[in-house]
């Protein structure tokens, strides 16, 4: 069925601290080559704008912000491929979890938290 | 240690009870509060430290992460002379010949004659700029008419200019850094700007900022296009943010479109930019989908070098396609089959596996390249001390419009954000030493309601797909019709969707709040955007010649008349325009050619 639009399915961990995690399955179109952030992305962009994930430069691999846990092992979801096997996506393990795909990794000393204790010390 | 002001816990004074039910609100009071954290925003931050200010930097991204800076390739233009002799008025000279008569030329001149300043600074902070032998290398970019360009190998630029700035930063005493504060409004009171309202993306809540000034370091506005290289926060957020301030933009319709983004095969984790230093270091052939060179026949000359403009090479690659010669994905092809394996090795060392993990053997075949909304000449309109016509309004780096005029020059975007970032931090902080806070919370009503809109129920995925299909449409129609190729009708259609998209379709949205709330932040990036994608638009529609980067096909002459800029300013809600004739140089400038000719 070579003319069958190429489709894979990728299931995402939802969900925000607290919450029992999860899991839902969106079918994205299928590119050669394509990422796990190009298919998180078409989602937000054309299924769920709700769905959370941190990231910034899109698909320079330069901002670092984008990893996630793919089939169980941390990368980056814009240097990680999706074949048409598909891939299951959720949270860093050991991050506290925000909401969806995304932890706290901001750096200590960079958050609302810490900028308001430097002021009730 | 930095000390900001804090006043936690509901807020007093008139409400709209739906909104203020559990509101919760704090606010931080400081003398400077930056906005945005790439190059421009840290540089900022550091000199309003060292000029004694307390600094409140903020990034709806993580700090020195977002932005343009660290996606930087490579070149990085300054008059250091290390390589052959150089003057910053021979910088300057290049730069004004490619803005096509239209750089403001006294910000242009500050931009040259400083970035040997902040370049030698960078060195002292051990960015580590590229060497050779016993001073730093320097290449010729496009457009310069010697070499002039540093950079950092291999293609880390941007990462090391940015983790230098990020360790400046921390080490900065009077600096506090918050990640993830998206500052959704400036505070205006008495015409003088008096602080900000932000989101508070990990719990979604809203918070209020008192400052004596504000800096809007946040970029430019290339996301608004389909194709882009732009990172996800560079929605024009500084450039609505001035407007909605009263503040003025220029030359909004001159949008860089960078000729030779990758377009096919399919590349992960590389910046579609990445061509750009392949092309300085080892020359390529630009050819169409005959494999014929074609850029000598639109009035250049490319053949196995890289010296033509940008604009020229953009408007040869969209024109040869739409005349039925482009590559296979609609572009052109770039060609280094005629390079030894061994000559790339040593150019690019590692980025050559990289390329092969993603199937791109470069001796083996051509890649294919087009067009990619890269970087926005338009801006905030500002005075030499990086000042705004209203008080307390500062800006920096790509946000900061007319330096550049209709076409920017290779390398001057980094310098650009350095040297104008060095600036809006020190003269920002002279003036905090002046002032006083003018914070009043009345004055952030209006912001702050909006704010409880968008956020005051919980995220809802089924009300959501609307946000994205809008900014899909929104990135379409700028891209279609507001383009490299524009004309009038196509641009009048594009204006009355716009405005329909702001006054009927974002309205209806209500993304919802909580944690880490990414709709939220879309529904205030969509709203910078749909007001920087009609300036832009106003601007282009307005402009009816073809210049640098904004080309009307109903209008394919420059018409020396139009060497003016344009200013516009948001009066009751509705853009007005202006003419401003173009600000001359303050120095006597020396041609290179005659430097050239002379050594």
């Amino acid at each position: 069925m070579s003319d069958m639009p190429a489709t894979a399915t990728i299931r995402v961990q939802r969900g925000v601290a607290g919450e029992a995690p999860r899991f839902e399955a969106f079918e994205v179109p299928y590119r050669e080559g394509m990422s796990v952030l190009d298919a998180l992305m078409w989602i937000r962009a054309n299924r769920d704008s709700s769905l959370a994930i941190r990231y910034s430069c899109i698909n320079a691999n330069a901002c670092k912000e984008c990893m996630v846990e793919v089939d169980g092992k941390t990368q980056y979801a814009c240097t990680a491929r999706l074949g048409t096997a598909g891939v299951t996506v959720g949270p860093l393990g050991n991050k506290r979890l925000l909401r969806d795909l995304v932890t706290d990794i901001v750096p200590p000393k960079e958050t609302l938290a810490n900028a308001l204790d430097d002021i009730e010390r | 240690m930095p000390r900001l002001g804090l006043r936690h816990g509901p807020r007093p004074g008139p409400a709209k009870p739906q909104y203020r039910k559990n509101a919760e609100l704090t606010h931080l009071s400081t003398d400077i509060l930056v906005v945005g954290s790439g190059g421009a925003g840290m540089y900022a931050a550091v000199a309003a430290a060292r000029a004694g200010a307390r600094v409140l930097l903020a990034d709806k991204s993580l700090i020195g992460r977002g932005g343009a800076t660290i996606m930087a390739q490579m070149t990085v233009a300054s008059a250091i002379g290390e390589e052959a002799p150089d003057h910053w008025t021979h910088h300057l000279a290049d730069t004004l010949e490619a803005g096509r008569g239209l750089c403001d030329e006294v910000l242009a001149a500050v931009l040259c004659e400083e970035s040997p300043l902040r370049i030698r600074e960078m060195e002292a902070w051990k960015v580590g700029w590229a060497r050779e032998g016993n001073h730093i290398k320097q290449v010729t970019a496009p457009g310069h008419q010697i070499p002039r360009c540093v950079y950092v190998d291999f293609l880390n630029t941007g990462p090391a200019v940015a983790k230098t700035l990020r360790g400046q930063v921390a080490r900065g005493d009077g600096i506090t850094r918050i990640s993830g504060l998206a500052v959704t409004d400036l505070v205006v009171r008495d015409g003088r700007v008096v602080g900000a309202t932000a989101l508070d993306l990990e719990s979604g809540a809203p918070v209020t900022v008192a400052a004596k000034a504000v800096v809007l370091a946040a970029g430019g506005l290339t996301r608004i296009y389909r194709r882009n290289s732009a990172s996800v926060n560079m929605g024009g957020d500084a450039y609505a943010l001035a407007l909605r301030a009263g503040a003025e933009l220029i030359d909004m319709e001159f949008v860089q479109f960078f000729p030779i983004g990758h377009l096919a095969p399919r590349l992960v984790g590389m910046d579609p930019i990445m061509w750009d230093p392949f092309r300085y270091k080892l020359g390529g052939r630009l050819l169409n989908g005959q494999m014929d060179e074609f850029i000598e026949n639109y009035g250049a000359s490319d053949s196995g070098t890289y010296t033509a403009p940008r604009d020229v090479t953009s408007y040869a690659i969209v024109k040869e396609a739409a005349a039925g010669r482009g590559s296979p994905a609609g572009g052109a092809y770039l060609s280094f089959e005629h390079v030894p394996e061994s000559e790339l090795r040593t150019a690019f060392g590692p980025v050559i596996d990289r390329l092969r993990d993603n199937g791109i053997d470069l001796t083996a075949r051509p890649i294919e390249v087009a067009p990619i909304a890269h970087y926005h000449m338009g801006g905030i309109r500002v005075d030499e001390r990086m000042q705004t016509c209203v008080p307390g309004l500062y800006a920096a780096g790509e946000a900061v419009g007319g330096a550049n005029g209709a076409n920017r020059l290779s390398g001057n975007a980094i310098p650009e954000a350095l040297v104008f970032g060095e600036r809006a931090g020190r003269f920002a902080a002279d003036t905090v030493r002046r002032a006083t806070q003018g914070w009043e919370d009345g004055a952030a009503e209006a912001a702050l309601d909006t704010l409880r809109r968008v956020t005051g129920r919980p995220a809802d995925g089924a009300a959501s797909p609307a946000l994205g299909e809008l900014m899909t449409e929104l990135q379409a129609l700028m891209w279609d019709d507001v383009g490299l190729l524009r004309d009038e009708e196509k641009l009048t259609g594009a204006l009355t969707r716009l405005r329909a998209m702001q006054r009927d379709d974002l309205p209806a949205l209500a993304p919802g709040g909580g944690a880490f709330s990414l709709a939220a932040q879309d529904w205030f990036d969509l709203r910078a955007s749909l007001l920087c994608a009609e300036a832009v638009t106003r601007a282009a529609l307005e402009r009816r010649e073809s210049r640098g980067a904004h080309q009307r096909e109903d209008f394919p002459e420059t018409d020396p008349a139009q060497a003016e800029n344009r200013i516009l300013r948001l009066k009751n809600g509705d853009l007005m325009l202006e003419s401003v004739p173009v600000r001359r140089a303050p120095v006597a400038i020396e041609q290179p050619r005659a430097l050239e000719a002379a050594s």
